[in-house]
């Protein structure tokens, strides 16, 4: 469960404002919203990035407002990726754990599963910059899953990549999202890939944020 | 086929390549004005030796510290926002605009303070002595680095600093674990100019440390000494031996990838 109450946040002249709504444990959330309308911010305000001028985030019933954003039990994927680019995928992978410093044949098993579930086996030696889109993306899913976190966030992962790749991937993050029994929380401003993903829709509009009614999936 | 280059990039190119063509024509006048037994016997002798040795322990020490400085610097200039950074950041820049003797005598003055005494009282000597050398290098050498940390920072995006800090790590271990590694060749390339710079440097440390022989002689001192007895040989070979330094940094630093 993730809960937003009562968010306020402002910089410069944008602000967000008693932004309130609640993602059901265990749902696949999509927030969407024009470009530049403050979705990437509230995102950064659940993981801890940013610190809201007003209001409560809650994770699964902790409030978790003043909480740095290791401690949240959070994994985050952010547009590009953002590879960690001097390690290797598979150090990618472990990171979470090896910060954690679980031993050694932990992390090995954790990377080698999640490098299989999610098809990028194959390339656990390369560096990011030898990985397509695509790839990249897979691997900061991986990345993300590997502490097990409760809550999934997803800031536009798909928005990089070609159509093909998009929906191999959206069929991924669905499919993970259901295995692992994570609360996912993605945002996007695309309409095929909220009508294809959410269990519950929310806007932002103007600073506000409002539950709406689910798109029909395109044939 | 036919290359055809029209008269805009032509005209560019003539620009480029004369001013390329008046740097080559110096270095190779300068080459060409000794022979290799007046180089090598300039460079045996026993003063000179010492300047290289001094030099080049010098440039190195400053060149640690100087990187010891630009990083944490150079990386708040390049993340943080804060009331008054303009000025931080032109400040900074003082030692890059003010004229170097202008520099030699400021710390020559700041260390006949209270406070500059205070700090000779309570750590080393630095007027007129060794330390005093690698403080006047310092203080230019190290805003040239601050400089190429930031432009350093500037280019690596902050977002897997912010994905490390989700997945446990503080902003300081985040920066540690995945900002520094990936700020490697920049750290190169800001060691680098710290290095080159120091070496080349002579007004701060000509006022602040003074020119004695086989103490506080440093290559372009040399080259001063060397010029104010007439023996232009031995300025000659010691000014072919900076100039190689330079280009073997230059060249190292464009090896790794670096602009400076």
């Amino acid at each position: 469960m993730i809960r937003f109450d009562n968010i306020a946040w402002q910089a410069g002249g944008f602000r967000l404002e008693n932004v309130s709504f609640t993602v059901p444990e265990k749902s696949y959330a999509v927030l969407m919203g024009r470009t530049g309308c403050g979705k990437t911010s509230l995102l950064e305000i659940l993981c801890g990035l940013r610190r809201p001028a007003s209001g409560r985030v809650f994770i699964a019933e902790r409030e978790v407002t003043n909480l740095p954003p290791g401690a949240r039990g959070i994994g985050y994927v952010p547009q590009d990726g953002a590879m960690f680019p001097t390690m290797t995928v598979r150090e990618n992978i472990g990171f979470a754990l090896r910060i954690r410093r679980r031993p050694a044949d932990e992390i090995q098993q954790r990377v080698n599963e999640l490098a299989a579930h999610l098809g990028v086996a194959h390339l656990l030696d390369r560096l990011p910059n030898n990985l397509s889109g695509g790839e990249r993306q897979r691997v900061a899913l991986g990345r993300a899953l590997a502490a097990k976190p409760s809550v999934l966030l997803l800031d536009e992962p798909l928005s990089a990549l070609d159509e093909e790749l998009r929906d191999d991937l959206a069929k991924l993050l669905k499919n993970i999202q259901r295995e692992l029994g994570v609360t996912a929380l993605h945002i996007t401003h695309s309409r095929s890939e909220a009508a294809r993903l959410a269990d519950v829709l929310f806007r932002l509009d103007d600073g506000r944020v409002q539950e709406s009614p689910l798109l029909p999936e395109l044939p | 086929m036919k290359l055809r280059v029209s008269p805009f990039w032509l005209s560019l190119a003539v620009v480029a390549g004369l001013y390329l063509l008046f740097l080559v024509a110096m270095l190779v006048a300068t080459a060409g004005y000794t022979t290799p037994g007046k180089l090598i016997e300039a460079l045996g002798k026993r003063e000179i030796q010492h300047s290289i040795f001094l030099s080049l322990i010098t440039c190195t020490v400053t060149a640690l510290l100087s990187l010891l400085l630009a990083v944490p610097v150079g990386y708040l200039l390049a993340r943080a926002r804060f009331p008054g950074k303009h000025w931080v950041e032109a400040a900074l820049d003082i030692p890059i605009v003010l004229p170097p003797m202008v520099m030699g005598l400021c710390l020559l003055i700041l260390f006949q303070t209270g406070f500059g005494k205070f700090i000779e009282s309570t750590t080393v000597t630095f007027t007129y002595t060794v330390y005093g050398v690698v403080l006047a290098q310092f203080t230019i050498g190290a805003a040239f680095a601050v400089r190429t940390m930031r432009h350093t920072f500037d280019h690596l995006s902050s977002r897997p600093e912010d994905v490390a800090m989700t997945l446990g790590c503080t902003r300081a271990r985040a920066v540690w674990l995945v900002t520094l590694p990936a700020a490697r060749r920049g750290m190169f390339a800001a060691a680098s100019v710290a290095w080159a710079r120091s070496l080349g440097e002579f007004g701060p440390i000509l006022v602040f440390a003074g020119a004695t022989r086989m103490k506080t002689e440093v290559l372009p001192t040399t080259v001063w000494l060397e010029l104010s007895v007439g023996n232009l040989e031995a300025a000659v070979a010691v000014s072919l031996l900076m100039v190689v330094c330079a280009i073997v940094v230059l060249a190292a630093v464009k090896w790794m990838g670096e602009e400076v």
